[in-house]
């Protein structure tokens, strides 16, 4: 943002000098708790989410590039709020908050009022954000993250994170992100509205692809059309969808 | 003492923020007085003169500036000078011994890992990070580890072979040449 000429703060505070804020746990409950200086190389190496959370597994490794990812944290990449970065529709899909910390204290906010537009957040000029917090999962957490990029490092010419929590067949809860497909992260609750409540049939699987496709606002840019873009949707939601039913473990 | 701030503005120094930074660089302890908003690389290569750790595309994508910041590759475009402070740095100045070229160096002489050699301080840096953590890595995990160096010359397969062979004489036992005394600097 400053080398873009984007921003120019007359001050700048560097926090990478803080102690213990590189975690990343869960708690007893299952929620999951990252740190303002945990890296997305720690989320790419993590056994924890590895066991836990795979729709934030499936964006680990392809954020960015290797080296930016020893540098680059998921808190930060949530507060840049551009409207390309994968982990905000991660984040979304699992209905996670920012905690918040400043003068007044804490407060936790929801993922969806965090941003208030492209590359602004709704943080207090006194505040910093100290952690995301994933909320425990309602049954068992299941789901993934689908991405396009030209090349290693690009942002996401369009990407899709689902995450389903299920007892047993049945979808008790469900959330899906997309990433690169409008002025913000878009948050496609038509067609997670579809899943709950019932199970990930071929019907629900189809319908919940287009309405996915139909949340998307995609422009055509350099990195595609936006007839494109909306397809890629349409195509990493069924697939995301499909490798979470009986059929697609089988075939996995 | 470095004052880059004197070398590369014509104000006088009370107008502007100056910071004193002490890097470890290379094994040696060094000093400099900077602007906060000065790049790591810029310091590195206008400050301290060590300008094998080049400038590409100033946007972070194309990993020519990596450098190993505590042994981790990071790129030195998108890292503030005052951030480093009191921290380890190693350039690829930092690779060969007195006489001898690292085993990466000479893995990249061996197999024609380059062309240009614009992206080749970047590419052996990262190469060495990845060997460390992984003394045997496959093909893919080298593809893998060095997805954020791009070369506009190689087509990348000699830079593969390159660490390769780099690694397999690492795991001959033969010692690497690069290590440091503790011999303290201040330039």
């Amino acid at each position: 943002m400053l080398k873009l000429r984007f921003a120019s703060p007359e001050m700048l505070v560097d926090i990478n000098e803080i102690p213990d804020l590189a975690y990343h746990v869960r708690d007893p409950d299952g929620a999951i708790r990252v740190g303002a200086l945990c890296r997305h190389a720690d989320l790419e190496r993590s056994t924890l989410l590895a066991q836990h959370q795979p729709t934030m597994m499936g964006a680990a490794p392809v954020v960015a590039d290797p080296i930016v990812r020893n540098r680059g944290t998921l808190v930060g990449s949530l507060c840049h709020a551009d409207p390309q970065g994968d982990w905000a529709s991660v984040m979304m899909a699992l209905d996670a908050s920012v905690i918040a910390y400043g003068t007044q204290g804490r407060r936790s906010i929801p993922i969806r009022d965090l941003v208030s537009g492209p590359f602004q957040n709704t943080l207090s000029y006194d505040e910093i954000a100290v952690e995301a917090v994933v909320p425990p999962p309602q049954g068992v957490a299941t789901g993934g993250y689908l991405k396009l990029e030209r090349r290693v490092g690009d942002f996401a010419t369009a990407g899709v994170a689902v995450a389903i929590d299920r007892v047993g067949d049945r979808v008790v809860r469900a959330g899906i992100g997309l990433t690169g497909v409008g002025g913000s992260t878009i948050a496609a609750d038509d067609a997670a509205a579809v899943l709950i409540d019932g199970s990930l049939s071929a019907e629900n699987i189809s319908e919940a692809a287009e309405l996915a496709a139909a949340a998307a606002r995609p422009h055509t840019d350099h990195r595609g059309s936006a007839d494109y873009k909306r397809q890629l949707i349409r195509v990493f939601t069924r697939r995301l969808l499909n490798r979470l039913t009986t059929a697609g473990e089988e075939a996995a | 003492m470095t004052s880059l701030y004197e070398e590369m503005a014509p104000t006088p120094a009370d107008e502007v923020p100056v910071r004193q930074v002490t890097i470890t660089v290379n094994g040696e302890r060094r000093s400099a007085r900077v602007e906060p908003r000065l790049l790591l690389v810029h310091l590195l290569r206008q400050g301290f003169k060590l300008t094998g750790t080049h400038i590409g595309c100033d946007t972070t994508n194309c990993g020519a500036c990596t450098v190993l910041v505590d042994g981790t590759p990071i790129k030195s475009c998108t890292m503030l000078a005052v951030q480093a402070d009191g921290h380890d740095v190693m350039t690829v100045e930092g690779l060969a011994g007195p006489s001898e070229l690292h085993a990466i160096q000479e893995g990249f002489k061996e197999e024609h890992g380059l062309q240009c050699g614009f992206c080749t301080p970047g590419m052996m840096l990262t190469s060495k990070a990845l060997l460390e953590e992984n003394p045997n890595p496959t093909e893919d995990e080298i593809r893998w580890a060095l997805g954020g160096n791009l070369c506009r010359c190689t087509g990348y397969q000699n830079i593969v072979k390159a660490v390769m062979w780099a690694a397999e004489k690492l795991g001959d036992g033969a010692v690497s040449t690069a290590e440091y005394g503790d011999g303290e600097v201040t330039a």
